[in-house]
């Protein structure tokens, strides 16, 4: 038994180097956070202050969010180019719970998330059942939620007047009330909630095996008896479930549902999952890549725009550094 | 020895042009090592993936434990005790060792969704420990070798109960000291009680690890016998029976031939170490090895589809620089991609365009237009010297057989004027009867003053073809045979010859070629 201890110690020293190489794609990209914040503050006086961290904080809660459900997706090696305009249809949803039937702010809620995951749900069947592929079948759904969004609203946006307390929920501040002089809104924290959540359903659930399974071997997995068309369209329809969620919040800081805003959140989303080291072959990715990710995109946007580098050109930036961190992981993997 | 634990009677299997088992009858007792023997094509994996559940039968009947029972899925036959470990490994590479074993039904703890890691890694250890495997349950499946992936499908395998396990020639990819571990795995299992099925056409492997052989051949059941009263010879006669293929060809008649193609010096990364080899006109040498040897790699190398390090290629004696497959061409090198499907052919295009792809500039008029009168003449010229079953020159490649369709290929080669063709695998996928068309072929080609490199993991298909054998492992060159100095076991001998020991658990080429796959 002895020697089964020592071969144990040396196959976990193994562990240790893969981790490490796994840990260092982390790494690189939280330095590149760091790095960023760095630069932007020598740049600007006005980069790091309070108002704007906060500010950078809440642009990440929406986008954060969509690409958690994202990162559930790519890592099965799918896609969704849905999650833009179906976090819109969510979110319009909400304001025809709320503002038009007058029901309860936790159903709106309800109704917004439920939306979501409904939409991913008819993507996972189109895509498991159907055999479509991710990228037609969620191109659909793109095109189909937009139009839905409008039908629903009239192309006019809902507003939340009469109900202060949903925009309070994203927008208000819990801790504010506790700390005064730091007044974090909830959005923020409601994406680190999120975050936590679907950590642990990737990391310590059935469905989060599941995923890893289908997207390292899905013959391998169905070979293995696991019903793999059931999974697939669960992990769309969770994907789905945080469009909605983005919708919501979305939805609550604009104290308003905008039927024609949405479209393109989704690629700023496959952005932040693939920045945070998801690969888009399956397999592999982590909720904490994805969080980063989301965060070097606002801290882009937001820096750039400090610094009063046109729209126009903000874009160009982000395109390349999606490129560039894509590149250097597979420089990485190539070295390992 | 017990009683019957499988009995297959009667099985009749077709595939669309084959007919791949023909009335075939197999039976497995408990606690008894048995192969399955028989030339590639002859139905062995067939057979056996009826029995697990991956084909549904035409015809026959499966008895297990003296019940007649209906195997519809993998699934269905895990649930009696019968599992398959097939040649292509089935595992999650971004998994690791334990959650692989328990995939589809992982232990829970607390709530129905909530996995007990921990539970899972106790069980596989369990596993190991009766196995007396030495392996860490955390580790990922990515890191292991090709071997240690295989004794990771049989723990899954035993944790399902099997009463009965298919091993689809498990030794194909290791190397002698890991040979040696599965067996002795094997023999542990044997002594417990499991039935073991052993495909291999690795003879010499029969008398130290079966207890019965049954040999198949051309879908069809030939004979079983106690492997302690028979000689290799004898089951090799059963094997073979008639001789379908063409004899070897004679050696060119001019000893002094012209030297086609000569590579000095290749050096490629650790994948090809100073590999030196010469070609001569009219002569068909065969490249052996294992898997991840290397074969694949010299044929990318000298094609140009991979870069090199350093080293010189000469045609006709002169050298050339070879940086694409386009150069290759140029200088009259095809390569015959063992994927022909993914590399060789455009599946859904017809045969006429796919014979005059690889030379299209010839057939091009002014203004870039296609002359479609010298294409098709071109087409048809060689859809007849090659004898291509096809209906018409418009027929989709994707609905010819395997046989035909590398006849395409061999076409738009020839078509392209090349003088050196290297085939990879060029039988594999192709049933036995195609298979003796495509020696003639090859055999044809020889004789027309074409120099012709085979790389085969089939040892009779290399003797039977190669005037000489170069064999290979782990990127280098370990000897050349002579087609008479040439035997399985001297093939065999060379192929295992590793430059250095690979510490246990590492990476090998094994593995990283396990994983491209």
């Amino acid at each position: 038994m002895t020697t089964d201890t020592t071969e144990l110690s040396t196959t976990a020293t193994q562990r240790r180097t893969l981790f490490r190489s796994d840990a260092t794609q982390k790494l690189l990209a939280f330095a590149g956070l760091i790095a960023m914040f760095v630069v932007f503050s020598l740049a600007s006086p006005n980069f790091f202050k309070f108002d704007n961290i906060i500010g950078i904080l809440l642009a990440t809660a929406v986008n954060g969010v969509l690409a958690l459900g994202v990162t559930f997706i790519i890592v099965t090696a799918g896609i969704d180019l849905s999650v833009g305009t179906v976090m819109t249809l969510s979110a319009v949803m909400s304001g025809v719970f709320i503002t038009y039937w007058g029901l309860p702010i936790p159903l709106g809620i309800l109704a917004g998330l439920g939306t979501g995951a409904l939409a991913g749900f008819v993507n996972g069947i189109a895509i498991s059942k159907m055999k479509i592929p991710p990228f037609i079948a969620t191109l659909g759904m793109m095109m189909m939620a937009k139009g839905l969004a409008l039908v629903i609203s009239g192309a006019k946006p809902i507003y939340f007047n009469d109900t202060p307390a949903f925009r309070q929920m994203a927008m208000g501040s819990l801790i504010g009330r506790v700390f005064p002089g730091f007044a974090v809104p909830n959005a923020v924290f409601i994406l680190f909630g999120a975050a936590i959540i679907a950590n642990l359903i990737l990391t310590k659930t059935v469905l989060g095996r599941y995923t890893v399974a289908l997207g390292s071997n899905e013959e391998a997995t169905r070979l293995s008896g696991v019903n793999v068309d059931r999974w697939k369209t669960a992990v769309y329809a969770l994907g789905g479930a945080f469009s909605g969620l983005g919708g919501v919040l979305m939805a609550a800081r604009l104290n308003s549902a905008q039927p024609a805003l949405g479209a393109g959140y989704e690629l700023d989303a496959i952005a932040a999952v693939v920045i945070g080291g998801t690969s888009l072959s399956g397999g592999e990715g982590t909720i904490l890549g994805t969080v980063i990710g989301a965060f070097i995109i606002s801290v882009l946007t937001n820096g750039l725009r400090i610094l009063s580098v046109p729209q126009e050109w903000q874009m160009v930036v982000t395109g390349a550094i999606v490129i560039l961190a894509v590149y250097a992981d597979i420089i990485r993997r190539r070295n390992q | 020895m017990g009683d019957a634990l499988v009995l297959m009677e009667g099985i009749d299997k077709s595939f669309p042009g084959v007919h791949a088992l023909d009335h075939c009858r197999f039976e497995l007792r408990a606690g008894e090592v048995h192969a399955l023997v028989g030339e590639n094509g002859a139905g062995k994996s067939t057979l056996m993936k009826v029995l697990a559940g991956i084909y549904r039968k035409d015809a026959g009947r499966v008895l297990y434990l003296g019940q007649e029972v209906e195997i519809d899925s993998p699934r269905a036959a895990q649930d009696l005790g019968i599992s398959m470990i097939h040649q292509e490994l089935n595992l999650m590479p971004h998994l690791t060792v334990a959650q692989n074993v328990f995939i589809g039904r992982e232990p829970r703890h607390g709530a129905p969704f909530w996995l007990d890691e921990r539970a899972i890694n106790q069980e596989t250890q369990k596993l190991f420990d009766m196995m007396h495997l030495r392996l860490d349950p955390r580790t990922k499946v990515a890191d292991l070798t090709v071997a240690k992936q295989q004794m990771v499908e049989i723990a899954k395998a035993l944790s399902f109960n099997s009463q009965a396990l298919i091993m689809d020639e498990p030794t194909a990819a290791l190397t002698e000291a890991e040979i040696e571990e599965l067996f002795r795995i094997i023999r542990h299992l044997r002594n417990e009680g499991v039935g073991v099925v052993h495909i291999s056409h690795r003879l010499e492997e029969l008398k130290q690890i079966s207890d019965r052989v049954t040999v198949m051949r051309d879908g069809r059941y030939i004979d079983t016998v106690q492997t302690r009263e028979t000689s290799v010879e004898s089951i090799i006669s059963m094997m073979v029976g008639r001789t379908i293929y063409e004899s070897s060809p004679e050696l060119p008649e001019n000893p002094d031939q012209e030297v086609l193609l000569e590579v000095r010096g290749l050096n490629r990364g650790t994948e090809l170490q100073d590999i030196n080899l010469r070609l001569k006109r009219g002569e068909i040498l065969g490249l052996a090895g294992l898997m991840g040897a290397g074969r694949t790699e010299v044929a990318r190398a000298i094609f140009g589809a991979d870069s090199i390090d350093s080293g010189e290629i000469l045609v006709r004696g002169q050298p050339v620089h070879i940086r694409t497959p386009r150069d290759a061409v140029a200088h009259g090198i095809g390569y015959l991609s063992e994927d022909r499907k993914r590399y060789g052919l455009a599946l859904s295009m017809d045969v006429e365009t796919n014979v005059v792809l690889a030379s299209f500039d010839k057939f091009l008029g002014a203004l870039g237009w296609v002359q479609r009168a010298e294409t098709r003449s071109t087409a048809q010229k060689y859809v007849e010297a090659l004898a291509i079953k096809t209906p018409t020159m418009q027929q989709r490649v994707k609905n010819l057989s395997g046989g035909n369709q590398q006849k395409v290929v061999v076409g738009k080669w020839l078509a392209a004027n090349t003088d050196v063709l290297i085939f990879d695998e060029p039988t594999r996928g192709i049933d036995v009867g195609a298979k003796s068309e495509i020696y003639k072929l090859l055999n044809d080609l020889a004789r027309q003053g074409k120099g012709i490199i085979m790389i085969s993991s089939d040892l009779p298909e290399i003797l039977r073809m190669s005037h000489r054998v170069i064999v290979m492992c782990e990127g280098r060159i370990t000897g050349e045979l002579s087609s008479e100095e040439a035997t399985q076991e001297a093939i065999m001998t060379l192929a295992t010859q590793r430059g250095e020991i690979v510490a246990d658990g590492g990476t090998d080429s094994n593995s990283r070629e396990a994983q491209l796959a």
